[in-house]
């Protein structure tokens, strides 16, 4: 065989795994033209900016105590007016939501590694390895996932890092569950026969060829599953929790105002609304996707 | 095929498949034994589930996982595939030995560039570097005749039509040098066209490179465009074999008489096609005898009862049927009146 010299002028070739290439062939409709995921889009990207431009959107520092300007209602100096320490209600909105945002974003990732390589090697070799992973994944489904979560915070003590444990350890399950069901199905397609057949071992042919086909069904649950850790953090966060004060955070404030309901309704009602805003939105995206990239569905 | 291509490549000896399922053990493959040569091209012909494709896997060692090789041996360069464990048969598979498949869409992976599931072969097997394998790839994908191959290299599998599928395939297929290459249906997908080139294309490696192939295909045109010598499977058993013009227009086997007549065939219109009645036997509880006797023309008392082996014949060749001369008189009888 002779040797072909390879053209400069062609891109140096990389071998990357490109996982959202997992979409490519079935993207028939262009992103834009859900309205479902436009809407979730558009809605994500106003929340996550406030959260990002919050310094900007805000020249009150969210923990500085005024407290001769306490329970102030809104007024042009202070949008949401102050609460009982006399901070500022809207910095703080601001800043919890930056706060609870990145714990959840970054919370999603741990749980979404791991499930997905239990995931593949429960699905890929079966036999008593699946038998034994999906006997562990049984037992903490057999919690309700909130309950699971709050108690383990409280043993491990409030904080970030108590939450993305506590996190990590029950939200694997279900992204080993589902990557372990698309696996299931998709070893049995030829593509997995011939990379056989070309003497791949196993590891690659999880890694290169079958976790690309089957990531899209985890990455939609990751889009639900966000919203289910921004509900654990806000919630941790109303119970004391969470992120310790004075750091703002959407469930202490729910808590921090709730005394003051009758009089002073804006302290609660707008964290409350945030943390719903944030749900519809991820919620809207994971379906728009979901009727993207999922075949066979309209 | 004469001289130093005598030496068998790969000799498969008795080999057992047997596939449990829920209704009892399916003999996939009973007792096949063949020899494939260098450079030679064995078509391997039979209806669906007589285990042409059981037997491809068996030797790959890609059965699935209800599947077992009972016995028999599997010899390649006098290396036993059956007793290798599985990581040693990943340093034979790619290497010595590869596959080209029959739905060659499905057999791509949809999310991969083209160019790097030829390149990972040489990636894996040769510890070739990025840009090595890639150009390895390149070269591969213009030996099969994909046009601008530098192009096409970033394409996914979709992007491509039919045909370049299945050169892309064979291209896989090649990237590390194989000894041999299994065909399980490789043109079975394609139109008349792209099938006659892919052949041309097959037919052209294995006397150019001295690749040999197994040609698995229920199509005896292809067999005989592109093969040496044939062997023919029925419910699980060879019934007969030799070189490709000799089993097919002087067959010695009742059921591959059937097969010949149930053919089309250009030069020589016949009225009707003659198909075989009745439909192929269950593998679970074969029939007693010779497996075809339930749909023979020429069935006889020692049929049903009489073990069936090859028997070797004159002129290098072997035929499972007890009365194979019934199959001579009916031929010279359809030649009389066409």
């Amino acid at each position: 065989m002779s040797a072909t010299t390879f053209p400069s002028e062609a891109p140096p070739p990389e071998f990357v795994t490109e996982p959202e290439a997992a979409a490519g062939p079935r993207r028939v409709r262009r992103w834009y033209t859900q309205p479902a995921l436009l809407g979730g889009v558009i809605l994500l990207a106003l929340i996550l900016a406030a959260a990002i431009f919050a310094p900007l959107l805000s020249s009150y520092n969210p923990i500085t105590q005024n407290l001769t300007n306490t329970l102030q209602g809104p007024s042009a100096h202070h949008l949401l007016g102050t609460d009982q320490l006399g901070r500022d209600t809207f910095a703080r909105l601001l800043y919890g939501l930056r706060n609870d945002l990145r714990i959840a974003f970054i919370a999603v990732l741990l749980p979404f590694l791991i499930g997905v390589v239990l995931g593949s090697i429960s699905g890929y070799f079966g036999g008593w390895v699946d038998t034994v992973i999906m006997r562990i994944v049984d037992i903490v489904v057999a919690f309700p996932f909130y309950v699971l979560v709050i108690a383990l915070v409280f043993v491990l003590g409030p904080g970030q890092r108590s939450i993305y444990i506590a996190i990590t350890l029950i939200g694997w399950v279900s992204y080993a569950r589902i990557i372990r069901g698309e696996i299931l199905v998709a070893k049995r397609q030829d593509y997995v026969l011939a990379a056989q057949s070309g003497g791949l071992s196993s590891v690659r042919i999880m890694a290169r060829h079958l976790v690309p086909n089957v990531i899209s069904q985890a990455i939609l649950y990751a889009m639900s599953d966000i919203v289910q850790d921004i509900l654990a953090i806000v919630t941790l966060g109303y119970f004391g929790l969470g992120v310790p004060p004075p750091t703002p955070d959407l469930g202490s404030m729910i808590n921090d105002g709730q005394n003051f309901l009758t009089t002073h309704w804006q302290l609660t009602t707008f964290p409350g609304l945030a943390v719903v805003i944030v749900g519809l939105s991820l919620s809207l995206i994971g379906d728009g996707l979901a009727d993207i990239i999922r075949p066979g569905q309209a | 095929m004469t001289g130093p291509l005598d030496s068998p490549v790969l000799q498969v000896r008795d080999l057992h498949v047997q596939i449990a399922a829920r209704h009892g053990t399916v003999r996939a493959v009973d007792g096949v034994s063949l020899e494939v040569n260098k450079g030679e091209a064995v078509g391997l012909v039979g209806e669906s589930g007589s285990g042409k494709s059981m037997t491809l896997r068996a030797i790959l060692g890609v059965l699935p996982p209800e599947a077992k090789i009972t016995s028999g041996e599997i010899l390649l360069d006098g290396v036993d595939l059956v007793k290798l464990p599985n990581h040693a048969l990943n340093e034979i598979r790619g290497p010595k030995i590869s596959m080209i498949f029959q739905e060659p869409m499905s057999a791509l992976n949809p999310v991969m560039r083209v160019g790097y599931q030829i390149a990972e072969g040489p990636r894996v097997h040769r510890g070739y570097s990025k840009a090595k394998a890639a150009e390895r790839a390149i070269e591969l994908m213009r030996r099969v005749g994909i046009p601008d191959p530098e192009r096409r290299f970033r394409a996914y599998p979709h992007e491509f039509s039919g045909g370049m599928r299945q050169r892309v395939m064979i291209a896989i297929a090649l990237s590390c040098d194989p000894e041999i290459i299994l065909c399980d249906e490789p043109t079975t997908a394609l139109d008349v066209t792209i099938q006659d080139q892919i052949l041309r294309l097959l037919a052209e490696l294995c006397r150019d490179s001295g690749v040999s192939l197994i040609f698995v295909t229920h199509d005896l045109p292809v067999v005989a465009q592109l093969c040496q010598r044939v062997a023919v499977m029925y419910g699980g058993e060879l019934v007969e074999t030799g070189a490709v013009h000799e089993v097919l227009l002087d067959p010695r086997h009742p059921y591959t008489l059937g097969l010949v007549r149930s053919a089309p065939d250009v030069e020589h219109v016949r009225e009707s096609l003659v198909p075989i009645p009745g439909s192929p036997p269950s593998l679970v509880s074969p029939p007693s005898g010779c497996r075809f006797h339930p749909r023979c023309a020429f069935v006889e008392e020692d049929c049903r009862v009489q073990p069936t082996p090859l028997r070797q014949l004159p002129g290098n060749r072997a035929t499972a049927c007890l009365h194979y001369e019934r199959t001579e008189e009916a031929l010279a009888a359809d030649r009389i009146a066409p």
